[in-house]
């Protein structure tokens, strides 16, 4: 898993967005791994935290947008999530913004695909790339 | 419950700095619930240790476990088997789970993870308030079941100070409720508004018993 981006994307917005994406053709890094869930409130901080410490250059969660969220409030607490992870990072010297939270429509294949491109030049950047 | 929260992680990393080989046992009971060191909190500190070694090119090898009480000695002991794996342990627990780990695996190094704060209660998610100083004297039948003790800012035994705020507030810290406005407002409701008039001498503190030791007596 060494320099790869891990996406852990919701079943209800941005995995179909990543399905969108490769059925339009849209180019991302193939650095990009995908990890489906049934929700962004699923992701808890250890899986972040196991993400990073396998390998993972950054770790992107994926949810609806506001509002949009089925199971109501999933989205929400991802973002919560997402910041204590991003202060554990920090405590342990570990550069911030590395992990991010994003909400993506289904529909949204060109934000997907921005999102995943940011982070990866974010990361060349750094010099985390494999 | 009692309530703890994590050591600053700088503090953590210099205690296991010389070992390579950790556990970190985590208790199952209050510091589970004030989310400072159950099997979660234990997890997380796991990966962020191994991540911090592994930044500075080093390795380490930790073995995470948690169980019911820490401050049991029979409950404590499941842990053998791994402590005997280990070079040292980091304890998730209370400072009472700490001592009966170290009293009951003397020939291996104990390290607190964790700061243990006060007796309280969770006032809304997150948030934990002290509610009770253990003074060994309890005064709560006088006070509507309102500690002045720990829930005054200057813990006065008899009414508020003066410098009650508008609105009922603290003179110290304008975020706190006045503990003497809200022991008026809960002897008013139950009618017992006379206990206020009454006088209560300074308050005893031998009955803090140090080191404390209570014998049960069985029915």
């Amino acid at each position: 898993m060494r320099g790869e981006i891990v996406a852990f994307c919701c079943e209800r917005s941005a995995y179909p967005a990543a399905d969108l994406a490769g059925k339009g053709k849209l180019c991302y890094p193939d650095n990009l791994r995908v990890i489906r869930i049934p929700c962004a409130g699923r992701v808890d901080a250890i899986h972040i935290l196991k993400a990073f410490e396998k390998g993972a250059a950054a770790v992107l969660v994926l949810g609806c947008e506001d509002g949009a969220c089925h199971h109501i409030t999933g989205n929400i607490r991802a973002r919560e999530r997402v910041r204590y992870c991003d202060m554990l990072l920090k405590e342990v010297g570990l550069d911030g913004g590395r992990v991010g939270m994003f909400n993506v429509a289904p529909n949204e294949t060109h934000k997907f695909v921005r999102i995943v491109n940011e982070m990866n030049e974010k990361i060349k950047e750094s010099g985390e790339t494999k | 419950m009692i309530i703890a929260e994590r050591k600053p992680m700088e503090e953590i990393k210099q205690m296991i700095a010389p070992y390579n080989k950790l556990l970190l046992a985590g208790c199952g009971t209050c510091v589970t619930v004030c989310w400072a060191g159950g099997e979660k909190e234990v997890g997380i500190l796991a990966s962020q240790l191994r991540l911090a070694r592994s930044a500075e090119g080093k390795e380490i090898s930790i073995l995470e476990a948690t169980v019911e009480r820490q401050c049991e000695k029979e409950m404590a002991a499941e842990l053998k088997d791994k402590v005997g794996e280990v070079e040292a342990v980091l304890s998730l627990a209370c400072g009472a789970g700490v001592q009966t780990m170290a009293e009951l695996f003397e020939e291996k190094p104990i390290f607190p993870a964790l700061n243990t704060a006060f007796i309280g209660m969770p006032e809304k998610e997150g948030l934990w308030v002290e509610m009770c100083g253990a003074c060994g004297d309890c005064f709560l039948d006088r006070t509507g079941g309102i500690c002045p003790m720990v829930r005054c800012a200057k813990g006065l035994l008899n009414g508020p100070c003066g410098g009650t705020r508008r609105g009922g507030k603290c003179e110290i810290d304008p975020e706190k409720d006045c503990a003497w406005v809200l022991i008026y407002r809960r002897l008013e409701k139950q009618g017992r508004l006379d206990l206020m008039r009454k006088y209560y001498p300074p308050k005893n503190f031998r009955a803090v018993k140090s080191p404390g030791r209570i014998q049960a007596v069985k029915a």
